[in-house]
């Protein structure tokens, strides 16, 4: 066995880190504690593309990281805390499925996640490629979250999440998207989040509750 | 003067003034001139390109070939016509007391903004920007669903909002993957995503990346085009949401979200072999029209209905594409064209229709002939323009789909013929009672603006007639370019 780098071990151990910390969210049923976690997810991804870039010297890593810190570590986290507090969302987060359940669908899609991954990662000739599959398993993973949730906050901590594992799947095939593609995805999820919380204030003023099973009322009949 | 940069700038500009100005009097006539710049502009962009060729904007970063430069043509004409019949429409919407002030004011500085991504997205040449500029066009339009405030706009603007999310994710994911892929080529010169640098080395992308990543992005576009099975979000954005904004989703954004499969459906084409590209263009455009057309005859609301009619030419479309070649790729890009119109056409009607009797189920509207003939003809002139009678234009494309899909792939004839024949039969047997029949409506305070529709179904119906030559030598290029 060909000894590993460590600055490779260390790209590693972050995504690990993310990937648990999908699971960590997916079983989370508070919703504070949920954006907690979030942020944390977010900050992980920064010094996990901070790591990428100290090892291979891409100048626009380095921006990369500070945007992932400032947005998905401090600002998207605050707002969403803001708006926890503002709309006094008092009730636990609670699933569709139970906990137990979901925790095995999860694992069987990040087997899946990982078996998509494998041909892409042997071509790919970055020091980060083992994460791509972690990636996309993050992005699976958030997509069940949003199914399982009941709630329109811990919906949208699933979208976010989702982003997160697009953003790792693309420090890990390639070394980050071009800066100018970047710096629009980062803008379009911030005017997302800033319009969601309009929207949730409409959807409260509506139904007196952000639980989303009142949305289901449009179906062909 | 650089007409490129006055399509771009008048939107945005006047977006963002419309913002700081407010529900004046005068604010849709700012509105209506702001669109007539930008048609203008457009109008004169056409021209040179169609006589100078393709060129660059700003360095690279923007991309102008007679193939966009048709979207952004129609696109900024649909957007005229739109912000006209809007002015009085939704000037009655607030005398009935639908509406506010601020939300007007809404309305338009985002209309503006909407126009401006959906511009944006047509003329970059970054495929990541036009991943952002989607994205934009669906921020910029889920308030605009949720205008009304009730309960099943909130509903069908959340779900237009996370199905569109979820859905423009899977294409993010795509278009990671094609970065990956002509980043192994072009290197790591931030090249790797510009659509003209990729289409030099399109022969030489990885196949097994491509075949992975165009998977992803006809998903993720798809949704926004309204393939099935993600289709779920339109028929009810558009049923809850303002007319103007139902004419506009579907006479435009649909399109433009095609626009960005066709982009990517080139690049595929020429790294994998066999087809591959459009055989999965192809089945997921049957499954759309089939799906679309059996659920036509279950609908009650009329902006529903046309909704689903939608979905089901985008399916045919797809599928037109999808088989390739020249012949099939301008009956598909004239098949664009003349939904674009008779639908927005369709739904300028429909919007009038329900405001004057108060509802959008189809069985309370009656005798719209005998209230207002106009209008009356108006919605029975465009629903025998969208289901394909001639000598409308819709038939004439319609036509060239069917002999070209009887030629090459003669199995897919009979679904086509079924699932058009299901959608006649629905949307004529309701629409039928409508105009003609007892009526019980009322008059509107303000006059409707009905010539759009009939600029529109005029439009429509001398392409069905008779194509001008420089059009045609237009769409013939713009098909050439599709492979």
């Amino acid at each position: 066995m060909s000894t590993v780098p460590l600055s490779a071990q260390l790209i590693n151990l972050f995504a690990s880190v993310i990937l648990l910390l999908s699971f960590a969210m997916l079983a989370q049923r508070r919703v504070l504690a949920l954006i907690n976690l979030f942020a944390l997810q977010g900050l992980t991804l920064c010094l996990s593309t901070l790591v990428v870039a100290v090892t291979t010297g891409q100048t626009h890593l380095y921006w990369s990281a500070g945007l992932t810190l400032a947005l998905k570590a401090l600002l998207l986290p605050w707002i969403l805390h803001r708006l926890v507090r503002r709309l006094e969302v008092k009730w636990d987060v609670e699933s569709l499925i139970k906990v137990p359940t979901t925790m095995l669908v999860g694992i069987v899609l990040v087997i899946i996640a990982f078996n998509v991954a494998l041909p892409i990662s042997q071509l790919s000739s970055t020091i980060s490629r083992g994460t791509l599959g972690i990636a996309l398993a993050t992005v699976m993973l958030a997509f069940l979250m949003m199914i399982t949730r009941s709630k329109a906050i811990p919906q949208v901590v699933g979208f976010l999440a989702m982003e997160n594992g697009l953003f790792l799947a693309a420090t890990s095939a390639t070394y980050g998207m071009p800066m100018v593609v970047e710096l629009g995805i980062a803008l379009d999820v911030l005017v997302g989040v800033i319009i969601l919380g309009v929207f949730f204030f409409q959807i409260r003023d509506q139904f007196d509750s952000l639980d989303i099973r009142h949305l289901e009322k449009l179906k062909e009949r | 003067m650089d007409f490129f940069v006055l399509t771009l700038v008048i939107p945005i500009v006047s977006g963002l003034l419309l913002t700081v100005v407010g529900e004046r009097a005068w604010a849709p006539n700012l509105n209506i001139v702001a669109s007539l710049g930008t048609f203008l502009a457009s109008a004169l962009l056409t021209v040179e390109i169609v006589a100078n060729g393709p060129r660059f904007a700003f360095g690279e970063a923007f991309f102008i070939d007679s193939l966009n430069v048709f979207f952004v043509a129609l696109t900024a004409f649909v957007g005229l016509t739109t912000s006209i019949f809007s002015g009085p429409y939704m000037r009655n919407e607030q005398e009935h007391g639908k509406l506010t002030a601020p939300r007007l004011r809404l309305y338009k500085s985002m209309f503006q903004l909407f126009m401006f991504t959906m511009l944006v997205a047509l003329t970059t040449n970054n495929l990541g920007i036009l991943w952002v500029a989607m994205e934009a066009a669906t921020l910029t339009t889920v308030l605009l669903v949720s205008l009304y405030r009730t309960a099943a706009s909130l509903e069908a603007a959340w779900k237009y909002f996370i199905l569109c999310g979820v859905g423009i994710a899977q294409a993010l994911f795509g278009t990671i993957l094609l970065y990956f892929a002509a980043e192994r080529v072009l290197g790591e010169t931030g090249n790797a995503l510009l659509w003209t640098h990729l289409v030099d080395v399109k022969g030489q992308l990885e196949p097994t990346i491509m075949a992975l990543s165009f998977i992803f992005l006809l998903v993720g576009y798809g949704t926004k085009v309204g393939l099935a099975p993600l289709h779920n979000w339109l028929p009810d954005a558009h049923a809850e949401g303002p007319t103007p904004v139902s004419a506009v989703l579907s006479g435009l954004l649909l399109n433009v979200a095609l626009y960005a499969i066709l982009r990517c459906k080139v690049l595929a084409d020429g790294a994998i072999p066999g087809g591959f590209a459009g055989n999965l263009m192809m089945g997921f455009g049957l499954l759309t029209l089939v799906v679309a057309a059996f659920f036509l005859s279950r609908q009650r609301d009329i902006k529903r209905m046309f909704a689903y009619s939608s979905i089901e030419h985008m399916g045919l479309i797809t599928f037109a594409f999808g088989m390739g070649g020249p012949v099939a790729n301008f009956a598909g890009l004239l098949h664009m064209t003349m939904h674009s119109l008779t639908k927005s056409a369709i739904f300028f009607t429909v919007g009038h229709a329900a405001q004057k009797t108060g509802t959008q189920l189809m069985e309370d509207i009656r005798g719209l002939i005998r209230i207002n003939p106009v209008i009356g003809w108006g919605l029975m002139l465009g629903t025998l323009a969208i289901l394909g009678m001639p000598p409308f234009g819709v038939f004439a494309s319609e036509f060239m789909i069917l002999t070209h899909a009887m030629k090459h792939h003669p199995w897919a004839t009979p679904i086509l013929l079924l699932a058009l024949g299901v959608a006649f039969a629905a949307i004529f047997g309701k629409v039928q009672p409508m105009v003609f029949g007892e009526t019980q409506a009322k008059q509107l305070p303000h006059a409707p603006a009905i010539t759009p529709v009939f600029v529109h179904l005029a439009i429509v119906l001398m392409l069905g007639l008779w194509i001008p030559p420089y059009l045609t030598r237009w769409f013939h290029e713009a098909a050439r370019m599709l492979g």
